[in-house]
């Protein structure tokens, strides 16, 4: 148990690998952006305009501009967890990339690091431009700086599952392995985390429950920078956020560390 | 320590739960010597490889790389370090030009620095063509002088080749050793594991031959095979009733033998002599040849399958 705590060997030489990831999705952005921006997009207007036009407000503002602060979360979700799950698996397993990069001065916390900063970016690059979408459709009803924050958090929650996933990662005999982590772990979070409804009315164990993935603070607290209703609050997630990103890329090293150092 | 020396292995340990891969060897690697591992698959070559390069911890045991220790100083000892793997593991998402240029960057070679080095390397390996080709585009031997490239890339004071030549046609094979020796004119240290004796004979300063994790034999391989097989070996393909009666006729002459399925060994120092009674009693030989390092492997190794 000790072991999957140690202090992990992490320098700034993870930018190298972040460069090498970068470099490499030059090649392929164009599908990679519709594949995680597409479906959110459709969530967005689909289920906005869709439900939203029998509904006259939810929490006192309009369906879609609810669910609107929620999706941005869920984009950054996922888009972190495809690149650190199957990004990284292909990585690590199939063209040994890792085995390359372990022969040169960076180490095991270099490369996961780096995977999780890449993963981050993804989230950032796709949750940015949802936001963007929000904004442009005048969904965005927060002050303008309230962006800044919000990018911010995009990116620490990029952070997070980007950690998870190289923990799934670090587990996976296969890929399908996978499709076990995304039913049981995205699935509730993309349900019962608030993005969709808010969780008020939920019977109480749910409820409970809810309190306990970590998607439901980042969207309460994208929420309260989005819409009108701001809370202090919400706000109070950011630093329980944070300490769980830390812990998750800790385990997320040493247990990359066991399954590639032989 | 005098800067004469590389690498100093001290009752080397690596154990796998149950498997002990490679138990407790000791070695010396001079500056600018090129020192071979030879041995079965499973002796344990590809491990101490490892644990040279820092990819793999050791068990217990002491190894010093440029007065380096592997456990402490890892990041030190592979910025020093070249490595052309076993198993290909080139980028596949890169072209041969990035490939070289993102590996110069995990060494922290400065950019402007990097993009000459890469032609250089390329053009030294023969590559210019392909600069821009992904590497599924690329042959098996390609890829090969492709990872001797990355290998180089960061100027190493060593370099471990494990298996350089496995698997390519006898051009590029060729190819292959006159680079690594021109390389090696220019002073690198290189370590080298191969199954194939001629390729030990042709680089290699020194050899160990190994086995089961220990080594056997150490020294230069032309010593070694006039030493432990002798100059000359004759082959015959007799029977096993013929071979005692033959034996037995052949005590004025000194050799030893060894019978492996339908052929009798016989390995001397100097077998004129023997020869000429062979063929002069009309005995059915086989082959006349020198003695080799394959004589001497699989001497010691045995004949018996590892896998």
């Amino acid at each position: 148990m000790k072991s999957i705590f140690k202090v992990p060997d992490i320098s700034f030489r993870a930018y190298r690998v972040w460069q090498r990831n970068r470099d490499s999705y030059k090649r392929f952005y164009k599908a990679n952006l519709i594949g995680s921006l597409g479906e959110p997009v459709m969530f967005l207007f689909g289920m906005g305009l869709g439900i939203g036009g029998y509904l006259a407000s939810m929490e006192g503002v309009s369906y879609i501009q609810f669910i609107a602060s929620g999706i941005i979360m869920v984009t950054a979700m996922y888009s972190a967890t495809f690149e650190c799950t199957f990004g990284s698996y292909t990585r690590m397993m199939g063209q040994k990339t890792y085995d390359g990069i372990l022969a040169t001065p960076l180490t095991v916390g270099d490369i996961v690091m780096g995977d999780i900063l890449w993963g981050a970016t993804k989230s950032l690059i796709s949750g940015g431009i949802m936001l963007a979408i929000i904004i442009i459709a005048g969904l965005m009803k927060g002050p303008v700086i309230f962006i800044i924050p919000i990018l911010m958090l995009i990116f620490l929650v990029g952070l997070m599952f980007a950690s998870m996933a190289m923990i799934a990662t670090a587990l996976s005999p296969s890929y399908e392995f996978f499709s076990y982590y995304f039913t049981l772990t995205l699935t509730p979070m993309f349900f019962f985390s608030g993005v969709f409804f808010p969780l008020e009315k939920f019977p109480l164990i749910i409820k409970g429950i809810s309190y306990l993935l970590p998607l439901t603070y980042a969207v309460n607290i994208s929420r309260s920078l989005v819409t009108e209703n701001f809370s202090y609050i919400a706000l109070s997630g950011f630093p329980l956020l944070l300490a769980l990103t830390i812990i998750l890329v800790i385990v997320a090293v040493n247990m990359i560390e066991k399954r590639v150092v032989k | 320590m005098s800067t004469k020396t590389m690498i100093i292995a001290k009752n080397l340990v690596k154990k796998y739960e149950e498997i002990t891969a490679v138990d407790g060897i000791s070695f010396v690697i001079n500056r600018g010597e090129c020192y071979g591992f030879l041995g079965p698959n499973g002796a344990g070559k590809t491990t101490t490889m490892k644990i040279i390069n820092c990819m793999s911890p050791l068990t217990s045991g002491n190894v010093l790389v440029c007065e380096r220790h592997v456990k402490t100083k890892p990041r030190e000892i592979k910025a020093l370090t070249g490595v052309v793997p076993q198993e290909e593991n080139l980028d596949p998402d890169l072209t041969v030009f990035k490939n070289l240029l993102v590996y110069a960057r995990y060494f922290e070679v400065p950019s402007n620095e990097a993009e000459s080095r890469v032609e250089e390397l390329i053009n030294f390996l023969n590559l210019s063509e392909k600069i821009d080709s992904h590497i599924n585009e690329l042959s098996g031997g390609m890829k090969r002088r492709l990872l001797i490239a990355r290998a180089l890339i960061n100027n190493p004071e060593i370099l471990i080749l494990d298996e350089p030549t496995t698997g390519l046609d006898p051009q590029v094979r060729h190819m292959i050793w006159q680079k690594l020796r021109q390389l090696k004119k220019n002073g690198i240290t290189m370590l080298l594991t191969t199954h194939y004796m001629e390729e030990a004979s042709q680089l290699c300063d020194r050899i160990a031959i190994m086995d089961k994790g220990k080594i056997l034999i150490e020294g230069n391989p032309v010593t070694l095979v006039e030493e432990k097989i002798g100059k000359e070996v004759l082959e015959l393909r007799i029977n096993n009733a013929m071979e005692n009666e033959l034996l037995q006729k052949l005590n004025r002459f000194e050799f030893t033998h060894d019978r492996v399925g339908d052929t009798l060994y016989m390995f001397s120092r100097d077998g004129r002599e023997l020869l000429q009674y062979l063929v002069s009693n009309d005995y059915p030989l086989v082959l006349h040849r020198p003695a080799t390092l394959e004589d001497l492997f699989l001497k010691l190794t045995g004949r018996g399958l590892r896998e």
